[in-house]
């Protein structure tokens, strides 16, 4: 049994995970691209106009998983910078590097999408509720991580670095997932929950495969970029030169 | 076809373009900038390859 046994330790050293991030990367991005568009099929030409708020309820489609994307990416991030720091891992520092532009983007892009959703829907774009506020509090630690790391030259000194930031940040995770519980909020609450699915079946379908479409999108990007910080942060090493040739 | 309608008619519409809009161009904008970096990578590599070439033949010269 134990022959059979993948090492796992093995793809900690860049050496090893850079050619297996290669040949990753066209599982993910492939699907990706299938997904969105039969995400974008269904959720446009299938899905139902809904009783309430008519068509513009659609722009939840792709603004639900883009929110989502964005608190599990930050964790995500915050995961590897952590394991970064504890273990001295530098791939998994690099990881944290390379998930942070990505998760910012679907941050933004829940945000924007939110905005256009609250104009029909609520009045107005924007209100200084606890679920807003604290996303936005979430794109500006994004924020907060890249600029940071951008700004100091040795690379272990900005792995570091960003991962007190990461790691004090993830606080704010779950006071996003719970703040249209625990105060006020013009934001509904969870539609989905363990106990009960308040939709339409296409219309989570649509959800659901746009959910899929932005995950495998997030692991594509992140492996294309991952690679290139190890070809930056590595030039020097043997290994890369025969990689690369 | 009643969303194509919708969507040229609605006052609305633009809510819905504008959103899935900004998501596929900030996902181009992306992707464009992780070409630009491939691209910037394949430049500084032709150098330090050449150079890390003739250093390996000078200390290997030095070594004989």
């Amino acid at each position: 049994m134990s022959n059979h046994r993948i090492n796992w330790y093995k793809y900690a050293a860049p050496a090893n995970f850079y050619p297996l991030a290669g040949k990753l990367i066209p599982l993910f991005a492939i699907p990706s691209a299938i997904l969105f568009v039969a995400g974008i099929y269904v959720g446009f030409f299938v899905a139902p106009t809904d009783a309430v708020q008519g068509e513009s309820y659609r722009i939840l489609f792709i603004h639900v998983p883009a929110a989502w994307m964005g608190m599990f990416l930050y964790v995500m991030m915050a995961v590897y910078a952590g394991v970064g720091w504890a273990f001295n891992a530098r791939l998994a520092s690099m990881m944290a590097t390379a998930i942070s532009p990505t998760g910012a983007i679907f941050t933004f892009i829940s945000l924007v999408t939110g905005s256009l959703w609250g104009r029909p829907a609520w009045g107005v774009w924007w209100v200084w509720d606890a679920r807003l506020t604290s996303t936005l509090i979430l794109l500006f630690l994004y924020i907060g991580f890249i600029s940071l790391q951008s700004s100091i030259d040795d690379a272990r000194r900005a792995d570091r670095a960003g991962a007190v930031l990461a790691l004090v940040g993830v606080v704010n995770v779950p006071i996003i997932y719970f703040s249209v519980q625990w105060w006020n909020s013009l934001h509904q609450g969870a539609t989905i929950t363990k106990n009960s699915f308040k939709m339409a079946p296409s219309m989570a379908t649509a959800m659901f495969l746009l959910l899929g479409a932005c995950w495998l999108y997030s692991i594509a990007v992140v492996l294309v970029r991952v690679r290139y910080i190890i070809r930056e942060r590595e030039q020097e090493a043997p290994w890369l030169a025969e990689a690369t040739a | 076809m009643g969303i194509i309608k919708y969507f040229a008619t609605d006052k609305y519409a633009v809510y819905i373009w504008g959103s899935y809009g900004v998501t596929f161009l900030l996902m181009a904008i992306e992707i464009i900038m992780l070409l630009k970096r491939k691209r910037n990578l394949a430049r500084r590599a032709e150098p330090a390859a050449k150079g890390r070439d003739s250093q390996f033949q000078t200390s290997f010269q030095e070594s004989q």
